[in-house]
């Protein structure tokens, strides 16, 4: 039987003993006295209260205890104790057995009904993907469910369609609305050759994609595994509430035996009002409301955060992002657009480039993207060469038409001679925030290429609310002292550690974890270690699988804006849980000593009835409280704050 | 004088309380069958979960047959915060959930209150 039913068939059965409670002191009785009221509660007991004793009991053999228990003992203490009254014909209190079930599961339809809105967010995702896609199979457009849609195949989608799987668009240009899985809420432009992402909404245009990931390998799919994962996380807070929860009810058992022993023997009341307030005490409890507490807000929390486009991996991460005091910034990619374009060259040009984009053809480094984008405008070919060497940290070394040549920054001077001119220039250039890559031949430097990485448009708000909170940021760079600086001043970055070997990333972010927490934000293979080490890693979603995979948390849209929501969404989440946790050790703490007649002195008591009315809100308050955070302002420095 | 045996009956069931709840006891513990190259074991949810602790197998496939029992609402999910399974387990019904044996381990799992707690071993 549902809890639902169980609740409607105790509620119109108590009915009849509430109108007898009210209308008594007018003078109405209750026709049958205490015969009906047996018959009714004994109803309730069997029907809507049986399955609390049959829970408890099974958990009772396995030498565990949980809420049915209480729940269990409470009602039928009062309600035996109730019968043997009515033997020997003392005052009965079987309504308090009957309105106590019917507490309690009018409590439990709506916990029930809130931790299914809790949960349910993320699952909701999943039900966003196309149902079916068109797909060319033998030179023939045809509909085919999502299922049977094959890595490789090409897929027409016309406006207003879903885009059933993650590709490549092959032909035609559209405006996509991606802001189910980025909560970017702008249409962005595609072309052919840019990826689309599988759920996302065309909106005007129609193309042809081809397939790269279906089924599980989906973003979508993989956004909803990671959140999963995090909503059922374990935050370290909990610890606390596991270990209470374990010895909670057969200590309350305790407390309650204890009150009775107080009343009844030491303070010589009757077994009845002694009894009644053992009773209470069992019943106010609520180890629930404890259990309840973390796990809630925490699933609440992590779903919202994913719909912003921030995917917080687990509990662990939630709660560390409260200590940070300092936030490390890579430069390349996260604070600068990634995409460095040559803006001088000083030297013969020609002469200069050419050699410059002969060595860098076998380089994978982002600085030789942009050399050899360069040297293609201007039509100019690599030639071949021989001996290959990369020097890490420095640069690249080869031989060209039998001479060594090289392309590097200025570590790589100290083995060659450059002259004062030139130094000067490349000076200049770095004071620009341009990053200069020195060009030689033999021993001699031959010239200069100045490349520039701008800063993203929103770096400079990004930092600001971040240093609005009260947070220090910091540049950890590979480039040049002067270049790190001058972008540093661009953005409002407060320190620069620059000149930085990859390797040594993780080691500059142990020592500034000695003097508090440190979030590391970065995207690249070379920010991995950082992002593992620092206590908060933020991996950018543009980012390398790598990079995404040892952060703590991912900010899917690609803004730095985002690091200051997410510092805003954690910290508002794990506020919620504290706040929940103390809600929930108040009601107990509290509960129990009013419950057990402490403050009976000063008139301050309470009766079974509201003790299990009481008990029936704290988890349901908790839950409340929890889906609330959905609603709950985030309060975040940076505009257009979600 | 009946106040007195009062106190000593009182005074005996704090003890078994104490003793039944918080003394040390055997905790059933199972290792899962393998046929066909697949692991099955299956888990009765009832005042807890019964075998309480589970051993699998690294590497085979594995699958843990949830069916509760209990009426309890406290028990109506069951949650492996390690592998993001949250499931429900409607009463009566057989509920199978796949687990990743990848990776060797102690692992936990939990009712969604996190009352109830089972093992889970990998190895």
């Amino acid at each position: 039987m549902s809890i639902m039913s169980r609740f409607w068939i105790s509620l119109i059965l108590s009915l009849p003993m509430l109108a007898e409670m009210i209308l008594h002191p007018f003078g109405w009785m209750l026709p049958g006295g205490e015969w009906t009221m047996l018959v009714l509660t004994t109803l309730i007991m069997a029907v809507s209260a049986g399955p609390f004793w049959q829970s408890a009991w099974a958990s009772f053999k396995k030498h565990h205890s949980n809420m049915d228990t209480l729940v269990a003992i409470g009602t039928a203490t009062a309600y035996f104790y109730s019968v043997y009254a009515m033997i020997t014909h003392q005052a009965v209190f079987f309504e308090s057995a009957a309105f106590v079930t019917t507490f309690v599961l009018l409590g439990q339809v709506f916990e029930e009904r809130m931790r299914h809105n809790a949960s349910n967010a993320v699952e909701k995702l999943v039900n966003l993907q196309a149902k079916e896609a068109e797909v060319l199979r033998n030179g023939e457009l045809v509909k085919v469910p999502l299922s049977e849609v094959a890595v490789g195949d090409l897929i027409r989608v016309k406006p207003g369609e879903k885009i059933a799987v993650d590709g490549v668009i092959t032909k035609g240009s559209s405006a996509v609305d991606e802001s189910m899985v980025t909560g970017e809420s702008m249409p962005v432009e595609k072309h052919a050759g840019d990826h689309v992402i599988g759920s996302t909404l065309n909106s005007n245009g129609t193309f042809m994609f081809k397939a790269e990931k279906v089924g599980d390998e989906t973003m979508l799919s993989q956004i909803v595994a990671l959140v999963k994962k995090a909503q059922n996380s374990h935050a370290p807070i909990q610890k606390l509430t596991d270990q209470v929860s374990n010895i909670f009810v057969p200590i309350v058992l305790i407390l309650s035996v204890l009150t009775f022993l107080v009343w009844y023997v030491f303070l010589g009341t009757s077994v009845a009002s002694a009894l009644i307030f053992a009773v209470s005490v069992v019943v106010i409890a609520c180890p629930c409301a404890l259990g309840l507490a973390t796990p809630t807000a925490l699933m609440v929390g992590t779903g919202r955060s994913a719909k912003m486009g921030i995917l917080i991996k687990n509990g662990e991460v939630l709660e560390a992002v409260n200590d940070v005091t300092t936030v490390v910034f890579d430069k390349t990619g996260t604070i600068t657009m990634g995409k460095p374009e040559v803006t001088d060259i000083v030297g013969n040009q020609a002469q200069v480039l050419s050699l410059a984009a002969s060595l860098e053809a076998n380089s994978e480094h982002p600085l030789a993207s942009a050399i050899l984008a360069q040297a293609k405008a201007k039509g100019i070919v690599p030639a071949p060469v021989a001996d290959f060497q990369a020097i890490e940290g420095q640069g690249v070394q080869a031989n060209v038409d039998g001479q060594l040549a090289f392309v590097g920054n200025d570590k790589l001077l100290v083995d060659y001679s450059i002259d004062e001119a030139l130094k000067k220039r490349a000076v200049n250039l770095q004071l620009a925030a341009k990053t200069v890559v020195f060009v030689g031949r033999g021993h001699q430097v031959i010239g200069l290429i100045a490349i520039q990485d701008a800063p993203k448009p929103t770096s400079k708000e990004a930092i600001a609310a971040l240093k609005a909170r009260g947070l220090k940021t910091v540049m950890l760079t590979g480039d040049n002292k002067r270049v790190a600086v001058a972008i540093a001043e661009q953005v409002g970055i407060d320190a620069v550690i620059a000149d930085v070997l990859p390797a040594d990333k993780a080691d500059h972010v142990a020592e500034l974890q000695k003097t508090g927490k440190v979030a590391f934000v970065g995207d690249g293979i070379n920010d991995a270690p950082a992002l593992t080490v620092a206590d908060v890693g933020i991996a950018m979603g543009s980012g390398t699988d790598i990079a995404i995979e040892s952060g703590g948390i991912v900010l899917v849209k690609n803004d730095l804006r985002d690091v200051d929501r997410a510092l805003a969404i954690s910290q508002k989440t794990f506020k919620r849980i504290k706040l929940n946790l103390f809600w929930a050790f108040v009601y107990n703490v509290l509960g129990i000593p009013v419950a057990a007649g402490i403050f009976y002195g000063i008139g301050l008591t309470l009766s079974p009835e509201l003790a299990g009315l009481a008990m029936a809100f704290s988890s349901l308050s908790v839950v409340t409280s929890s889906v609330l955070l959905n609603r709950a302002k985030i309060t975040s420095h940076v505009n257009e704050a979600v | 004088m009946l106040k007195i045996i009062v106190l000593l009956i009182g005074l005996a069931l704090i003890s078994f309380i104490a003793w039944w709840f918080f003394g040390k006891h055997a905790v059933a513990t199972e290792t899962a069958n393998v046929t066909d190259d697949i692991q099955q074991i299956d888990i009765d949810v009832n005042g807890g979960y019964s075998p309480e602790s589970v051993v699998l197998k690294r590497g085979v496939p594995a699958v843990m047959n949830f069916t509760r029992r209990d009426p309890s609402s406290c028990l109506d999910r069951v949650v492996f915060p390690d592998f993001g399974i949250n499931r429900e387990l409607p009463k009566g019904e057989k509920q199978a959930i796949q687990i990743d044996t990848t990776k060797p381990g102690e692992f936990h799992w939990a009712c969604g209150m996190d009352m109830f707690h089972g093992k889970l071993i990998i190895k």
